[in-house]
């Protein structure tokens, strides 16, 4: 079901670029942030804000590899699988959780609790191996924390838990505190883990 | 010598140090990413500097004095790119941000936005002002959600603060910036797919010319900058181009941020002069290599980069050096290697992301790609033919500056690389039929997998 109140977002959101069709991705983002996917109505909707045939958004749907047209597992849980993560044994992270899950990657639990995917490149290259539940990153991970993971989020955790505390899951071996190494700084986690999401 | 001599004593003392920190200089202040903090060290000064010191031509000289250079990967001089908008225009001109980064090996744009996102829009408003530009887009990567939602905050506090909107701090300048969220795809990071993308298409790249400086994004006049580029202006405006320009090398100057990664003790994100020996970076600052092991090979600009000996490790790391040994800085993702790592496991696994992000619209990129993979896959399961090694190289061939976009000559780089430093290592998958080191030598590893596929 498309709401009213998603339609009127998608109005606002087509109003603040020069020409209606840029407000394609933002659209498809609000639409699949509310019902979970794009379903073929919300495809329908995002085309009626923008102005095109639905067949154009459907095209724009299916390059991106974040849209997708089927539901996933409420907790997406995305391991990076390129080079720095694989160097650092990212396919043992995803081994153990195909086990635990008891699902292939790009598949979902059939309780519909958990997809696992593996995904490209994440930028999260120095505390690889890394990966992401639903868009926030836990790094440094390794076989046992991504099962620690896993059951924390089963028992009904919360990510904002995680991100408060995430050496739970992340052995972050000094990774926030490393003192100056002559006059250049390693700034890679400084200040991200205390920062509140905003949206 | 004479003349290296006078430069030595003209250069010393360095005006900030040895190691000043344009970038990356308060990174470690609690809530930097919050207005108030952000200004009580010196936030939005340089862009006051800027707009009341500067006419905007006048401020584009200064870049292009500065030598700024594209941190993306291309390394094209920014304030000569800037230069090349035309003067008049019956459309608006535009400034489209590449905060798309996705670069393996690369991971400085996305610590930028994270921690300072107020880093990067003053930078924006900078750039903005230089070009003449009244609409500013910054595309995050949408995988970035943290990224993106802290830019996106930034920009809404700078413009309740005045810093974006109509006569901006009085100077008569109006600006507007729209935040973009991707939504998957590495081809959106080149910067003409990165247009058709904000113009709501799939991002498949544009021909050039025309260029985006001509006939960019609505088909006005475009300049598209890297996050790390733009975060590097307000330092140039606050101590000026000599300044900056007093670090790095000769064409290469200033600092930038190297993203170690890969088998060091401590990887992550460093700022330092362009031109650091590639040693310093993974020995002192890296802390070494992880368990005492050998350096095998550097991957030294990101995986588009071809892969260098251990031989190299001297290198300095700038735009001239690398490309001299063969190789290029790139997006400066340094990606090291031990000695106990299998190369054609990890060209296997870089090939792998080319092939999947190629956006398939060209031949010789959206096959190519296909082929590679099928042959390393043959050969790290320890089922190829020798012939295969050459064959290798002949669709790279095939492939080299015969694609429509650079997505095609990068995914030969590792293949071309790894044959050429390591052709032993492939003959020795082809004949023992395992790797040469790793786990795969001494267990069929690599057959279980790639079977598991």
């Amino acid at each position: 079901m498309v709401s009213e109140a998603l339609k009127a977002q998608m109005r606002e959101t087509v109003a603040r670029y020069p020409l209606a069709r840029s407000a394609m991705l933002p659209c498809l983002h609000l639409a699949q942030d509310e019902i979970g996917y794009l379903s073929d109505e919300a495809i329908v909707a995002v085309a009626e804000a923008i102005g095109v045939k639905s067949d154009e958004v459907e095209s724009v749907v299916t390059f991106y590899s974040m849209f997708h047209q089927e539901p996933k597992g409420r907790h997406v849980i995305k391991v990076c699988a390129s080079v720095s993560c694989y160097l650092m044994g990212c396919d043992a992270v995803i081994d153990r959780l195909e086990r635990r899950l008891g699902v292939r990657r790009g598949e979902t639990t059939p309780d519909g609790r958990f997809t696992l995917e593996a995904v490209e490149c994440l930028a999260a290259c120095g505390m690889a191996p890394a990966l992401q539940v639903n868009g926030e990153f836990v790094e440094q991970v390794s076989p046992e924390r991504a099962e620690r993971l896993v059951t924390f989020l089963e028992e009904g955790g919360d990510m904002a838990q995680v991100r408060n505390d995430w050496r739970q899951f992340s052995d972050g071996a000094g990774m926030a505190t490393e003192t100056e190494i002559g006059a250049t700084t390693k700034a890679s986690d400084n200040g991200v883990s205390n920062t509140k999401k905003v949206r | 010598m004479a003349d290296s001599t006078e430069t030595q004593t003209e250069r010393a003392p360095l005006p900030l140090g040895p190691n000043p920190r344009f970038i990356t200089e308060n990174f470690e202040v609690p809530g930097i990413d919050q207005i108030d903090v952000y200004r009580a060290h010196g936030g939005y000064e340089a862009l006051a500097k800027a707009l009341k010191s500067f006419q905007p031509d006048d401020l584009v000289e200064e870049v292009k004095k500065s030598g700024l250079r594209g941190r993306g990967g291309a390394g094209f001089a920014t304030g000569l790119k800037w230069s090349f908008l035309p003067k008049e225009s019956p459309k608006p001109r535009y400034l489209c941000v590449n905060g798309d980064e996705s670069e393996p090996g690369t991971f400085k744009d996305r610590m930028i936005m994270e921690v300072s996102p107020h880093l990067l829009v003053e930078g924006v408003i900078i750039a903005s002002y230089a070009t003449k530009v009244h609409h500013a887009f910054i595309y995050v990567r949408g995988e970035l959600l943290k990224a993106g939602l802290q830019v996106e905050r930034a920009v809404r506090e700078a413009a309740e603060a005045g810093f974006i909107g109509k006569n901006i701090l009085g100077s008569g300048f109006d600006l507007a910036i729209t935040v973009h969220h991707g939504a998957g795809a590495y081809i959106c990071g080149e910067e003409s797919a990165l247009l058709e993308s904000l113009e709501g298409k799939r991002g498949y790249p544009r021909l050039k010319p025309p260029f985006p400086a001509v006939v960019g994004l609505y088909s006005g006049p475009t300049v598209i900058n890297n996050v790390e580029t733009l975060a590097a202006l307000p330092a140039i405006a606050r101590y000026g181009a000599d300044v900056y320009a007093a670090y790095g090398t000769e064409k290469s100057k200033g600092t930038r941020v190297y993203c170690l990664s890969g088998h060091v003790n401590r990887p992550g994100n460093y700022e330092a002069p362009l031109g650091l020996p590639m040693r310093t970076l993974i020995e002192d600052l890296g802390g070494g290599m992880r368990d005492g092991r050998a350096v095998k090979a550097i991957i030294p600009g990101g995986s588009s980069s071809p892969m260098l000996g251990a031989d190299k490790l001297d290198l300095p790391l700038d735009y001239e050096a690398v490309a001299a040994a063969g190789s290029m800085l790139g997006s400066a993702g340094v990606i090291v290697v031990d000695d106990q790592t299998c190369i054609v496991g990890a060209t296997l696994r870089m090939s792998e992301f080319y092939r999947d992000e190629s956006c398939g619209k060209c031949t010789p990129c959206r096959e190519g790609t296909f082929w590679l993979v099928q042959l390393v896959e043959r050969l790290e399961a320890g089922e190829g033919r020798e012939s295969d090694i050459d064959l290798l190289l002949d669709i790279c061939d095939n492939m080299f500056g015969k694609c429509f976009c650079p997505l095609g000559d990068a995914a030969t780089s590792c293949i071309v690389s790894s044959i050429k430093l390591f052709r032993d290592e492939y003959i020795h998958h082809v004949r023992e039929h395992a790797c040469l080191v790793g786990p795969g030598a001494t267990r069929a590893h690599a057959t279980a997998e790639a079977h598991a596929r």
